[in-house]
């Protein structure tokens, strides 16, 4: 069964037909080919396909696509500026938080996410954040201290 | 989109609704009685379509209340706190009226599944899908909540100790939807605490996890409520625990006692997070624990 949605991804709207069975993830990926949202282990376990869905990161793959109908979406893609890799990409990049690389775009979606939305945080609270996260390269060491890297960033005003 | 595109766990064919009224909701359980689903944040009911073809056969009517207002609310009134059983688990974790009347259940929220399961699942999802690692189910058992189950013809309020009857089973009969928690506020006086343990230190299932209650007066167990979650077919009150230990002096040795009556009380199993023997000590070690945190919270001391 097809169910027509409009839906505003990285703040561009479109309307699509989508089949019912398919999920969030599914329409990003292989209708509009974001192809940062990665197929994981499709359980909500691993993280890898994490977006932020009206500003808050859920598994794009538990979410049947026709329950994003009026809600907006936000992919690695919508963090660019004209391009520009954002600053918490480039703590990424500077932290050598990345290995494989299949876990970076969810985990910087909740990153992001949590360092707008959290203004203080221990590396505790940091590390259970990001616990919906897997990382199977075990790069987690990184991975944290390119978050604490990005917040400096923030806190100084190189943040959009 | 063929199905190779989409790997080999894709959700199979469904008739999917979206109904925004509950009546609209109502009516269409009504109507398709035989074959629905009901879905809210689809954190259960996703996985377990990819696990087996039983969990959602082909052409099933899946019924998503996520987008009903009217069951979307956390309120408060006189002295019971309202819950719509569509609220996200991650809007009960911050609610300021949950976290300040009553905390043990913003402290399970705050432990379920991760920040992404959280801003999917609801709590009447948590509920309905009966898990016996539930862990909204032991603050609400301890709370004394009530559910509002609701058809086409009627409704009942259901205290939530009669709701559940096993793994992934509930009362709830065909054309009935949850609708509301219904939690009667305790005085201040009383202490609480939920204490969870899983194989991890976040993002995991529960092993075993406790609530408890505890009113102390005069040096004297007032009241007292234990609630185990994932040692039981349902999780359960542990009643013969508050039995003994109600009108006992407060004290270590009645909490010990108090403590392994409630372990006594339990029925594990072995699965692969931990043997049945396990979960047996650790509901001694964190009833202990969850009693003594609660009677320092309502003010009490233990005599030795």
């Amino acid at each position: 069964m097809k169910v027509p949605i409009e839906t505003k991804v990285n703040n561009k709207t479109y309307k699509l037909e989508v089949e019912a069975r398919f999920t969030l993830l599914d329409i990003l990926r292989e209708e509009l080919k974001i192809k940062s949202v990665h197929r994981g282990c499709e359980h909500g376990e691993c993280g890898a396909c994490t977006v932020l869905l009206s500003g808050k990161p859920v598994c794009s793959c538990l979410v049947l696509a026709p329950q994003v109908d009026g809600a907006e979406i936000t992919t690695v893609e919508g963090l660019l500026k004209d391009k520009e890799l954002h600053p918490l990409m480039m703590a990424f990049i500077e932290n050598h938080a990345i290995q494989c690389g299949y876990c970076t775009p969810g985990v910087i979606m909740m990153a992001y996410y949590l360092l707008n939305n959290r203004p203080e945080f221990t590396d505790e609270e940091l590390r259970k954040g990001i616990a919906g996260n897997l990382c199977r390269c075990t790069g987690y060491v990184h991975i944290i201290r390119a978050i604490k890297a990005a917040k400096e960033y923030k806190d100084s005003g190189n943040w959009w | 989109m063929t199905n190779l595109l989409l790997g080999l766990r894709a959700i199979p064919q469904i008739e999917y609704h979206r109904p925004t009224k509950l009546r609209e909701a109502l009516r269409l359980l009504s109507k398709y009685k035989e074959s629905y689903k009901i879905v809210a944040g689809g954190t259960d009911l996703m996985p377990a379509a990819r696990r087996s073809t039983a969990s959602l056969p082909r052409h099933t009517h899946v019924i998503d209340i996520g987008s009903i207002k009217e069951l979307n609310y956390i309120t408060m009134d006189d002295s019971i706190v309202r819950i719509g059983a569509a609220t996200k688990i991650s809007e009960i974790e911050i609610s300021p009226v949950i976290r300040k009347h009553i905390p043990i259940l913003a402290d399970a929220a705050s432990q379920l599944g991760s920040i992404q399961i959280r801003n999917l699942g609801t709590i009447g999802g948590n509920l309905c899908n009966a898990s016996p690692a539930a862990d909204t189910a032991p603050p609400l058992l301890v709370l004394d909540a009530k559910v509002n189950l609701k058809g086409i013809n009627g409704q009942r309020l259901v205290p939530l100790t009669e709701f559940f009857t096993g793994p992934g089973g509930t009362i709830l009969v065909p054309g009935e939807i949850l609708t509301e928690v219904q939690i009667p506020i305790t005085e201040p006086t009383a202490g609480s605490c939920f204490i969870k343990l899983g194989r991890r230190n976040a993002f995991t299932l529960s092993i075993v996890c406790v609530a408890t209650l505890v009113k102390v007066k005069d040096g004297v167990f007032d009241d007292v409520r234990i609630a185990l979650g994932a040692v039981a077919p349902t999780p359960i009150r542990a009643t013969k625990a508050e039995e003994y230990l109600t009108g006992e002096g407060v004290s270590e040795p009645a909490i010990d006692e108090g403590a392994k009556v409630a372990a006594s009380e339990v029925a594990p199993i072995d699965d692969v997070r931990a043997s049945a023997e396990y979960r047996r000590d650790m509901s001694y070690v964190l009833t202990k624990g969850a009693i003594s945190a609660s009677v320092q919270q309502a003010g009490g001391k233990c005599s030795n």
